[in-house]
């Protein structure tokens, strides 16, 4: 940690709210560009079928149609990729150069596997008449039959989706000591087990996806204008890997991005039908998709079944963790579907606990749902439920607190670098004091007061804990590469002076929502110690920020911020070398201050230039040593060794009401670490709105399927959010651990807050119905599934 | 609209978000989920704040519209946009000019709502980045201010 720190790690108003709080942002809606003309998609409304013919003449012949695609029309285009194989799983697909496999085509021609299998697209003068096109679209379906579940999916007999992949099963997948794990549920004094249902889940940005493709013939250039989280990471998929056009003939700008928590990285059919279509009809093209279209066609989260075991000795020590998950890749994989269903999860299943033998076993299997893909939290979240469920049911075995059994296992400080046994190193930690601030802030001990005094309310209330460590700071290349990232993680930046003296920097992430200007700007003042006011911030757009990879994995901060603050350095020091050559002193001699003043050792009073002077002086670059180029441009592109570790400890506080069921979270605490934190202010609010995520999962939130694969759930009429009056305002405080891998010593810290919740509130459910026997729930809980606990009869009907 | 009048032609069936978005150039408000569950598409009708998905652009003739953009003095913000401001109830933006609109309505007809009051009139918004709390706060803060300024004046 640099001395100097004044404007970063403190809180400060965002300069992103004033454009925001005013409606002035431009989302990717409100795009507009001259002869623009409008897309609409035409999904599957069966789950799974042979398509026998389809018939767009009569869409053709609509007013202002003009154009309706169909595969046929893009048989030449590769299909979407995917760039996550997990372990070096076998690809089934056809190969892609750059030897990537191919998942899925632009649109579907003989066979759809989901609703809202893309079929056909219509572009019209307005999307009103895109939109009624479609409905005069006719498509010949012959009816096959559906799977739904990932267990189901892989049992001998279940209906087969693609050809390639005999039993539906894409991978099985393993991380861990099979044997030693195996030996220690043999030998353990006690075992517990459970079957627990990590339900799928819909992510639901506020803005729906859309895309504007704008292709330019005199130049042969294409423009993407898309809701992305990732605007180098989809340029390189669309041009390399789909269109087979040059890299430099592809820009892509993502404008404000209306919430992604994961969705908005992958590759999906309309950002290539936009473009392709741009081409083809001569101008540009936009499509905005609707909240239904985006249920049943945006990548959905989360979905195992997993049966789970915990050896332990009566004491309370746990000797062994055994998994097995069947998980739901949904009908095709995803960008990095199959990454978030394997290794985020499974090498995460330990969380804070030394656990001497831990083994993790994932059947990967595909079904006739939406694609899987990432949901804020994703892979750790549902590590997280296992293990903290796991820990309560111990707990209840063994007859002791569950507080207590969690303060036996972690592990502590001295430990660290410390190796989990299923692949992750984490980094540093302080899980101890993490989790003492936890529940003295939460009031731990005084529960058994408060169950009385709620008992007499009619109130059952329960507490439950929940401790996490979330792999974040997704980069370390060659790591990612080990586990079947086909593609670099780093993360680069840039940083130009002006000769006036302001700085412009640029970064390849790509904010969903994350106050990225204000905090790169920060973090950039900070170093050179100017007014965050001089530094503007650029990112999202493809032809400004050289290269990047986008934001995901709560990685912004922790991969884009370092790297800032090393190109910073490198600007400090050709300021301190041209200083050197202006004053005629050895270099050693030149203190770049931490005012942004740059003067010699001693002589400050008299031996000074401002930052100001310098870029001017730069700028001209007179009187410059030859070894000293003009100006001040640079670049850093990092790559760290290795992850970060973020952790933290909730409890949540329920009280379920006896006559109705209905939970209701009445106080919860949170302790989280996620190392150096660059604006609290921005953390705090992500780490709310997290918590509130986890809650959905918990108590309300469910993509519910038919048995013939109708998405029961497919707008807000449906499906569940957490809405205001559903959360009280929580307790909030931080342990600041920083990690060794980047010079900030910060962690990832977007998403971590999602990862607990559900496992802090169905421990509080269960624990406030521990004396009815229950166990277990499932999620989400439900009133009347809560209700059904306390009335186990029922009513009489 | 903001306080101008506005003629238009539309067809009957045309939405007020259409053809605030589409006719006028209004973008500012926003489309989320097509069914009147999320509030981003809030504005205020007559000063009462209304979902402009579920209103046809007829039923306003000869109605008061106020969108977002017609709240905030010339490069400023409004006291409910400043306070919001202040606590960061903010993040992605797009549920913003539904709550600023919401919020508009329940501060001037009540100045010192309670939180669950606040939480209650919040429920026809749905926000995924910040779980409600700094929208609350900001609500909050607003009804402080507008408490202090008298006490302040006294």
């Amino acid at each position: 940690m640099s001395a100097g720190r004044r404007v970063l790690g403190v809180a400060s108003d965002c300069r992103e709210d004033p454009q925001l709080l005013r409606g002035e942002a431009t989302f990717i809606a409100d795009v507009e560009l001259p002869r623009m003309t409008h897309m609409a998609i035409l999904g599957s409304e069966h789950a799974h079928a042979l398509i026998k013919g389809i018939d767009t003449s009569a869409a053709e012949a609509m007013p202002g149609v003009l154009k309706v695609v169909t595969a046929a029309d893009f048989a030449n285009v590769m299909p979407l990729p995917c760039i996550w194989i997990p372990g070096g799983v076998e690809s089934h697909f056809p190969p892609h150069p750059y030897g990537l496999p191919g998942s899925r085509p632009l649109l579907s021609g003989d066979r759809v596997r989901h609703v809202g299998d893309q079929i056909a697209a219509v572009v019209a003068e307005t999307a009103w008449q895109a939109h009624a096109a479609l409905k005069a679209i006719r498509v010949d379906y012959e009816l096959l039959p559906v799977v739904t579940r990932a267990d189901d999916a892989i049992a001998e007999g279940a209906p087969q989706l693609h050809e390639a992949v005999p039993g539906n099963l894409n991978a099985y997948w393993t991380c861990g000591n099979k044997e030693a794990t195996e030996r220690a549920l043999a030998d353990a004094e006690v075992k517990v087990e459970l079957d627990l249902v990590n339900q799928r889940t819909i992510n639901s940005p506020m803005e729906p996806r859309g895309a504007v493709g704008h292709y330019v013939a005199a130049t042969d250039d294409y423009t993407l204008y898309a809701s992305t989280q990732g605007p180098h990471n989809h340029r390189f998929l669309l041009a390399a890997l789909v269109l087979g056009i040059p890299f430099n003939k592809l820009r892509v700008i993502a404008p404000t991005v209306g919430g992604s928590f994961g969705t908005k990285g992958y590759l999906y059919p309309d950002m290539a039908l936009v473009l392709l279509l741009s081409k083809m009809l001569g101008r540009p093209v936009k499509w905005v998709d609707t909240r239904t279209g985006l249920m049943r066609s945006t990548v959905q989260g989360r979905d195992h079944r997993q049966h789970v075991t915990l050896a332990g000795t009566r004491d309370g020590r746990i000797t062994g963790l055994h998994c097995t998950s069947y998980a739901n890749l949904g009908a095709y994989p995803s960008t990095i579907g199959p990454g978030v269903a394997t290794a985020l999860m499974g090498r995460s299943i330990s969380g804070m606990y030394q656990i001497p033998a831990a083994f993790c076993e994932v059947y990967v299997a595909f079904t006739n749902t939406v694609p899987l893909g990432a949901q804020r939290g994703s892979g750790r979240a549902e590590a997280t439920f296992l293990m903290e469920r796991l820990v309560d049911r111990y707990a209840t075995e063994i007859g002791m607190d569950p507080a207590e059994v969690r303060r036996k296992n972690l592990v502590p400080n001295d430990a660290f670098p410390y190796e989990n046994g299923l692949g992750w190193t984490y980094d540093s930690g302080s899980y101890r004091e993490n989790f003492d601030k936890a529940l003295e802030l939460a009031g731990y001990t005084d529960m058994d007061e408060r169950k009385a005094e709620a008992r007499g309310r009619g109130k059952r209330l329960g507490v439950g804990i929940a401790c996490y460590v979330a792999i974040c700071g997704v980069g370390p290349s060659t790591r990612m590469s080990q586990e079947g990232m086909l593609g670099g993680t780093w993360e680069s930046s840039n940083i130009r002076v002006h000769p006036t003296g302001e700085v412009s920097a640029t970064v390849g992430s790509a904010s969903t929502g994350q106050s990225h200007y204000t905090v790169y700007a920060q973090v950039v003042a900070d170093e050179l110690g100017i007014d965050p006011a001089q530094v503007q911030v650029m990112e999202a757009d493809t032809l400004r920020a050289p290269y990047g990879q986008g934001t995901y994995g709560s990685r912004s901060f922790s991969m884009a911020g370092p790297s800032l603050a090393l190109t910073a350095r490198k600007v400090k020091e050709k300021m301190r070398r041209a200083a050197a050559a202006l004053f005629q002193v050895d270099v050693d001699k030149v203190v770049y201050g931490e005012d942004g003043v740059i003067f010699v050792q001693g002589e400050r009073e008299t031996q000074s230039k401002t930052f100001a002077d310098l870029a001017m002086a730069l700028w001209y670059g007179w009187n410059l040593p030859p070894e000293i180029e003009p100006t001040i441009d640079e670049t850093t592109f990092f790559d760290p060794p290795d992850f970060n570790y973020p952790f933290g400890t909730h409890v949540a506080v329920v009280e379920v009401d006896e006559l109705t069921g209905q939970t209701e979270v009445v106080s919860y605490t949170a302790v989280d670490d996620a190392g150096f934190v660059g604006n609290p202010t921005i953390v705090k609010g992500q780490i709310e709105g997290s918590i509130v995520h986890g809650f959905g999962q918990a108590l309300m939130e469910q993509a519910v399927y038919d048995e013939q694969g109708n998405l029961v759930t497919a707008d807000f009429r449906n499906y569940a959010l957490p809405r205001a009056a559903d959360v009280p305002f929580f307790q909030l405080d931080r342990t600041e651990t920083p990690t060794p891998h980047n010079p900030l010593g910060a962690k990832g810290a977007g998403e971590i807050a999602t990862v607990p919740p559900a496992a802090a509130v169905v421990n509080a459910v269960v624990n406030a119905l521990a004396d009815l026997g229950v166990q277990h729930l499932d999620m989400p809980l439900t009133p009347e599934k809560v209700w059904r606990q306390l009335n186990p009869e029922g009513v009489a009907p | 609209m903001n306080g101008k009048t506005v003629e238009t032609d539309v067809e009957p069936q045309r939405l007020l978000v259409e053809t605030l978005r589409d006719e006028l150039g209004l973008t500012g408000t926003k489309v989320g989920c097509d069914t009147g569950q999320c509030g981003t598409c809030v504005v205020q009708l007559d000063g009462l704040s209304v979902k402009s998905c579920l209103v046809l652009t007829v039923q306003t003739e000869a109605h008061e519209v106020t969108t977002i953009e017609g709240v905030a003095p010339e490069g400023g913000l409004d006291a409910v946009q400043e306070s919001l401001r202040k606590e960061h109830g903010t993040q992605c933006g797009f549920c913003t000019p539904g709550v600023v609109m919401s919020l508009r309505d329940l501060l001037e007809r009540e100045k010192e709502p309670s939180e669950e009051r606040i939480r209650e009139w919040l429920t026809g918004t749905l926000c995924r980045c910040t779980g409600y709390h700094s929208i609350v706060r900001g609500a909050q803060g607003v009804a402080a201010a507008s408490v202090a300024v008298p006490a302040a004046g006294s």
